[in-house]
């Protein structure tokens, strides 16, 4: 789960992590008096859940009320990366002396928690990883939830020769550990972390993502939830525990499994067709699960054409196929089906479907050649 | 021969009386794996389809010299099970349970290390050794024993592969899924050196997806260790950027994360590497 930077600065400073200040606001009569109380010059950094705002002309230094007025109003009006900015957040300009990388994230193959420090880049980190990759450095927690502090002098005094910034980023890299650990994020970054004139640190931008697997755990941070973002259809599906997501094409699917589900999205598009979802039934998955998927699938216009693939483990074929004859009662289906159940229980399924004039196809490529014909009809 | 688990396979089930736990615990008894004994706190001394339950997983390894254990506990719960095999010394541990926080795993790969406890998932469908022992979810039937060895990082695709395998007649070694999470006690590396060391295993399928570098580590380890013929295939060619394909380790963030980059790396290793899940059989005809 992804929060806006607001959030995350709020987040920050909960911990006492040093930033710039500022307020977050949707109209441009907020803003004029958020600006007036912090003084000018202030940033406008519009709030979206994308990478390459600053690139979009979403961040902007104002300096008098005609240019906050002027480019308060163009960033309101921004559509990025197909959203558009509802919310910008105000902050005072920082004259920045030295930019520096910092964030807590998890190496899956390590299977750890690393610290990631660089003293330059800063913004611009992804180039700073291409052409002088020795300037980030990385410190592993070993499965601790602070830092070893027998490893972190020689560690920190890598990156800053300065003993009073030694000090500090230290206090700034325990404190943003502290978040990432407290809330179960699966990244907390600060970039940039900033020293300006006079000595003083900040961070200037904040980026955290909850693990979505711990949510349950941290009931507070679903309202930091920015629903906008999430398709209505995905957010149903998922209370329905089904695990979909919306695509362009016009064969409707329904897998159980993400794997099999994966691999049968590349079969449609190898022979010829376009998936127009991802949706995996889960586990065990009983008739109510197919009516709910085929309900969500057919709310999509697009869909020419429905495949249901399925092979039985857990999941017991008869269950699919009683879901897809009372869906066909209930829904008045209209679009043609295309149909392979296998696997647990795949003979009683055969008995169900045949009833109602469905033949069961014997593997996925034939399924899946029907559903594309049918699709193109 | 087979890998990690066979006719000596002691099995305990953790969370046997739950409604996954007891359904699986009596599969698993049908298919002829040897399932001593359950745990589930508590409840010790009742029985589930004639096994015995315990409280604990060390009472139960005292009791039936259980040597591996299937974990089927809600995922709050998963954590504190592995542990608790770490701690009783148990060899192989499946974890069947989907969901578990990311740094709960960090926590559990921390506790695994310097331990003699092999740890398979979580998030997976767990192994079998066709005709022989089966822990896990996988329908039994549609196994059969044979020369391939089959590693997946998914459930149901691992199924289609075994049944286009099985009904061209080729049986397997052992077949194992390794789960769908970013972190898993068991990568493609380490079962590879356990196929390339088991004189039944002739050939290995290597099933993979997008998410992850593990298909590329994969690709490197089998440059300088594999000479067994592997055949490959990648799920998610079609996958849109960002978004999670219902594995939580399923998600394209970058070049080293897409299909393709994946293909273009077992392809380097020498990897054949299919569009089809039924292409696979006619590869292994041609290269046995």
């Amino acid at each position: 789960m992804k929060i806006h930077e607001y959030q995350a600065i709020q987040l920050f400073k909960n911990v006492g992590i040093p930033t710039p200040g500022g307020e977050t606001v949707s109209t441009l009569d907020d803003g004029l008096a958020v600006a007036k109380r912090l003084g000018f010059p202030v940033v406008l950094k519009s709030q979206v859940l994308v990478g390459g705002r600053g690139k979009a002309g979403g961040i902007k230094v104002v300096n008098n009320d005609v240019e906050f007025k002027e480019h308060f109003i163009r960033i309101r009006a921004l559509k990025i990366k197909g959203y558009s900015v509802e919310k910008i957040f105000i902050v005072p300009a920082v004259d920045i002396k030295k930019e520096f990388y910092a964030a807590v994230a998890i190496d899956n193959i390590k299977s750890d928690v690393v610290l990631i420090v660089s003293a330059e880049g800063g913004v611009d980190i992804e180039e700073t990883a291409k052409k002088n990759p020795q300037a980030i450095k990385k410190f592993y927690l070993n499965g601790q939830k602070t830092i070893d502090t027998a490893r972190w002098p020689e560690f920190v005094k890598s990156i800053f020769s300065d003993e009073a910034d030694q000090k500090i980023a230290t206090g700034v890299l325990q404190k943003l550990l502290a978040v990432f650990f407290t809330n179960d994020c699966s990244i907390a970054e600060i970039n940039p972390l900033v020293k300006d004139a006079k000595g003083q640190w900040f961070a200037a931008d904040a980026k955290v993502n909850f693990d979505d697997n711990a949510i349950f755990r941290h009931v507070e941070l679903e309202s930091l939830r920015d629903l906008s973002y999430e398709d209505a259809d995905e957010i149903e599906a998922k209370n329905l525990n089904l695990s979909f997501v919306k695509m362009d094409g016009t064969v409707g699917c329904i897998v159980n499994g993400a794997g099999l589900a994966m691999a049968t999205l590349d079969t449609i598009k190898l022979l010829g067709g376009e998936p127009a979802n991802f949706l995996d039934v889960g586990g065990s998955s009983n008739s109510a699960k197919v009516l709910n998927a085929l309900k969500i699938i057919l709310r999509n216009k697009n869909v020419k054409s429905i495949l249901v693939n399925i092979f039985g483990g857990i999941t017991r074929c008869d269950d699919i196929a009683n879901g897809i004859i009372e869906a066909r009662k209930q829904l008045n289906i209209q679009v043609p089906m295309s149909v392979r159940l296998i696997g647990t229980n795949e003979k009683e399924a055969a008995e169900i479907l045949k009833r109602e004039n469905i033949i069961s196809h014997p593997t996925m490529r034939s399924a899946v050649e029907e559903a594309v014909k049918l699709a193109k009809r | 021969m087979s890998i990690l688990i066979d006719k000596n396979t002691k099995l305990l089930v953790q969370g046997i009386t739950g409604r996954d736990g007891s359904f699986h615990a009596q599969k698993m008894l049908e298919y002829g794996t040897s399932v001593v004994a359950g745990v589930t706190p508590g409840k010790g001394g009742q029985d589930v389809a004639g096994i015995p339950v315990f409280n604990s997983v060390a009472e139960a390894k005292a009791k039936t010299n259980a040597n591996t254990a299937v974990i089927y506990v809600p995922a709050k719960f998963a954590k504190d099970a592995i542990l608790e095999d770490i701690k009783a010394g148990i060899d192989l541990v499946i974890c069947i349970t989907e969901g578990l926080p990311v740094l709960d795993m960090v926590e559990v790969m921390r506790e695994l290390r310097n331990t003699k406890t092999r740890l398979i998932g979580p998030n997976c469908p767990g192994l079998i050794s066709p005709e022989k022992s089966k822990v896990g979810i996988m329908p039994g039937h549609i196994h059969k024993a044979g020369p391939i060895g089959v590693i997946s990082r998914s459930g149901t695709l691992t199924y289609e592969v075994v049944d286009n395998l099985t009904r061209a007649g080729i049986g397997q070694s052992t077949c194992i899924g390794l789960g769908g999470d970013p972190i898993i006690g068991t990568r493609f590396t380490d079962i590879l050196q356990l196929f390339e060391d088991d004189p039944d295993t002739k050939g290995i399928v290597l099933v993979g997806e997008i998410g992850g570098e593990d298909e590329q580590l994969a690709a490197k380890y089998i440059k300088q260790h594999i000479k067994k013929p592997i055949v490959g295939f990648i799920a998610g060619k079609t996958a849109p950027e960002g978004k999670r394909m219902g594995h939580a380790g399923a998600i394209i963030s970058g070049g080293d994360t897409t299909a393709k980059s994946k293909i273009e790396a077992l392809v380097g290793a020498g990897v054949t590497v299919v569009d089809f899940t039924d292409e696979i059989p006619s590869i292994f005809k041609k290269l046995l």
